[in-house]
């Protein structure tokens, strides 16, 4: 099964490549993972999509833990909160589909943040379905590309696990 | 006052009551070098390898159970460190490990002896610094003891560049403030009492002890535990000297090559007692099949441990010693058992195990068998020696035929197998030991690994002891391919042995030879009379196998016997 699991680490260099070292050297495997500050510079949050049997998932958890620089493992799965991923799609639309494309982007609350002569750029924030919805209808348009930033997780208020 | 680098560096070992680093000297550590060269509290051991010097850090540590030390130079200095640092690390042995790094201005730039070793170390260590500024030096090294010491030990390895060991800061001793390093102590207490009643439900209990009861110094509160509830006790490779073995609930060691009646307990039991140990695959063969009928307790201070490959009822989190004391205090005050009334069948059971197969061998007058050696080293020494060993048939025989009644008299590499690793092991106990009597027991594959260390043995006038079982094979490995490759000995016929007696007599150590049973006796009595590094080469039969054994994958009741091959062997010379 799918987890997404959110951790505060130490914002220090070398962090990132234990956590990523802990994955490839037991053979774990990442889907996504995204990286940024907190309020306190000092300290890192990392969201990382994983999946496995719940033994796998449990060893994460603890393997995590485990690791000196990481101060707090939170499985987002086992609690209610709101997940988002962004995504910037460009669309090489011929003629007669600009307007769907706007059209759609409208739908899903996106917005073109660049356009050119045969391009629009598309940006997309919502939930994994959402991104890939939005991306499954924008296919017969022409996708030329597209970059997902990974998904980010935050628990609801009053559900936190402390 | 200001200090130089170095001069932090000298002062941290001292408030770490450090007496002993071994190490090898280079060109970017060399600030630190000229310091110890007259410092008087501080001994560098230099090695002749800096392979050698991390076992012998780590025989030192595992023999004291204080934390090993080594220092060494940057490049080829700390990637020798690599073998060593994960032998550490398997068997959770607390070193730390000092490089040094090209200066910080240069790191990155592919210089002279360069290497990314924080990158290169970090799957094998519990943690590592790269030191990049001189005001932050003292407070990592007070770190890096405090981490490798506590919760389950392990190898820490601070980088040092040379600009940092040469620039000045004012000393501070900063108090240890790591808030995301918490280690669990103390085991839950609902969990311990749940564990007390299954204890006291169970008819055919098995405590399986592994290294973590040495670690946490445990010993003790198991053999309390042994002796409220009357359950044996069968220890891991790592565990053993935890429990004695000479103690009448010993069932010595299980797995691959356990005793019959190590692994029968095990798959017959109700229940199983894991006390600081890990199920590794050498213990549990086949998990599917293993200990079908029992529930288990898992106690152990590493979350990680528990639920990695066998399923758990009742996990415990917390050092041994402080889990046992609370669950031997519950055993006996809440839970009022007649404990020996409730195992006397299953005892009687076990019994009845360790007479139809007993831990044996068969003896010869015409060849020295390898197992008839290490049973001499125990008689002749009481078992009051400290053992190591190399890795392969050496390691098992050793394991399995001397008595270890005491904790860290035992010195061998258990998780990662690492030849090499005896000889300077011995070393490192011995310097901390000096009045032992310190033994490798050593195979001619392995001693070749390490043997350069020869030279460190006989400059610091070590009197280590040194059996070599000569098979002239790399037999654990030859015995694999006569058992299941349709004996294809391909590349472990090792063809050209060295003389051993010479190597030892070149190296200003003294060196002696049996090649008879006769031989054995007086050979280890004159070894152990002589105040000197001594090598032994006892040359062996060479077809001897390590029995019983449980093929790789098969459950541990598996297992074969010796008595199968002399059938064969006997069925073969009569075709002949």
């Amino acid at each position: 099964m799918r987890h997404t699991i959110s951790l505060l680490v130490e914002n220090k260099f070398g962090v990132l490549s234990r956590i990523a070292g802990l994955f490839s050297g037991r053979g774990y495997n990442i889907e996504s993972l995204s990286v940024g500050e907190t309020i306190d510079p000092q300290i890192s949050t990392m969201t990382i999509v994983t999946s496995g049997d719940d033994q796998i998932i449990e060893q994460i958890n603890k393997q995590l833990n485990k690791l000196i620089d990481v101060i707090k493992v939170i499985d987002m799965t086992e609690l209610a909160h709101v997940e988002r991923e962004m995504v910037l799609i460009k669309v090489a639309p011929k003629q007669e589909n600009k307007a769907e494309v706007l059209r759609l982007a409208e739908i899903f609350r996106g917005r073109i943040v660049d356009s050119s002569q045969h391009t629009y750029t598309v940006e997309i924030t919502g939930d994994e379905k959402k991104i890939e919805a939005i991306i499954e209808l924008l296919k017969p348009m022409g996708i030329k590309e597209f970059m997902r930033t990974g998904k980010i997780a935050i628990a609801r208020e009053g559900t936190k696990k402390g | 006052m200001k200090m130089t680098g170095a001069e932090i560096f000298i002062e941290c070992l001292k408030r770490e009551g450090v007496t002993h680093v071994f190490g090898y000297p280079g060109g970017v550590i060399l600030n630190i070098f000229d310091l110890l060269y007259d410092n008087k509290d501080i001994q560098l051991i230099l090695t002749r390898h800096e392979q050698g010097a991390v076992h012998a850090a780590d025989g030192y540590a595992r023999s004291t159970g204080k934390p090993g030390v080594v220092l060494v130079t940057s490049g080829p200095g700390a990637t020798n460190t690599i073998t060593g640092i994960a032998t550490a690390s398997m068997d959770s042995i607390p070193l730390v490990v000092f490089s040094g790094q090209v200066p910080t201005m240069l790191i990155g730039n592919d210089a002279f002896q360069e290497a990314d070793i924080v990158g290169i170390s970090r799957p094998c260590t519990k943690y590592n610094y790269l030191a990049k500024d001189v005001k932050d030096l003292s407070r990592i090294v007070r770190e890096a003891f405090h981490v490798a010491t506590t919760g389950r030990p392990g190898p820490v390895l601070i980088d040092l560049p040379k600009d940092v060991t040469a620039s000045k800061a004012e000393f501070i001793w900063p108090e240890i403030d790591i808030r995301s390093y918490n280690p669990t102590y103390e085991g839950n207490k609902w969990m311990i009492t749940q564990a007390a009643h299954l204890i006291a439900k169970s008819k055919k209990a098995v405590i399986i002890a592994g290294g973590g009861v040495i670690l946490s110094g445990g010993s003790g509160e198991l053999r309390d535990l042994v002796e409220i509830t009357d359950i044996p006790v069968t220890m891991t490779l790592m565990g053993l000297g935890s429990f004695p073995g000479s103690h009448g609930l010993s069932l010595g060691m299980p797995g691959m090559h356990g005793t019959y009646y190590a692994n029968k307990a095990i798959q017959e039991s109700d229940l199983l007692i894991a006390v600081g140990m890990r199920f590794d695959d050498r213990v549990t063969g086949k998990l599917d099949a293993f200990a079908p009928h029992a529930k288990i307790i898992h106690i152990d201070i590493d979350p990680t441990s528990i639920r990695k490959n066998v399923r758990v009822d009742v996990p415990i989190v917390g050092d041994v010693k402080r889990v046992l004391t609370v669950l031997n205090k519950v055993l006996k005050e809440d839970i009022k058992e007649q404990w020996e009334e409730v195992r006397k069948a299953w005892l009687r059971q076990i019994d009845a195990w360790k007479k139809e197969r007993p831990m044996t061998y068969t003896y010869s007058e015409d060849v020295i068998k390898p197992q008839y050696v290490i049973e001499k080293i125990y008689e002749l020494t009481r078992g009051d020696a400290i053992i190591s060993t190399e890795v392969g048939q050496n390691q098992m025989w050793a394991a399995q035929f001397y008595k270890f009644d005491k904790p860290r008299m035992w010195l061998t590499s258990g998780g990662l197998g690492t030849m090499g690793y005896g000889f300077p092991a011995a070393i490192g106990a011995q310097l901390a030991h000096p009045n032992k009597l310190v033994i490798d027991i050593a195979g001619d594959g392995s001693i070749q690994m390490n043997i350069q260390e020869l030279a460190t043995a006989v400059i610091n006038k070590l009197p280590v002891k040194v059996a070599i079982l000569n098979n002239r094979y790399l037999g654990m490995v030859r015995q694999w391919q006569e058992l299941f490759y349709n004996e294809r000995y391909s590349y472990t016929h090792l063809e050209v042995v060295p003389d051993f007696v010479k190597i030892a007599e070149a190296y200003g150590a003294v060196g002696l030879r049996a090649t008879k049973p006769g031989e054995v006796e007086p050979v280890l009595k004159e070894a152990f009379k002589i105040k000197k590094t001594v090598f032994m080469d006892f040359v062996v039969y060479w077809k001897e196998k390590v029995y019983p054994m449980v093929p790789a994958g098969a459950p541990i009741d598996h297992m074969l016997f010796e008595e199968k091959e002399q059938k064969t062997e006997k069925k073969l010379k009569a075709v002949k």
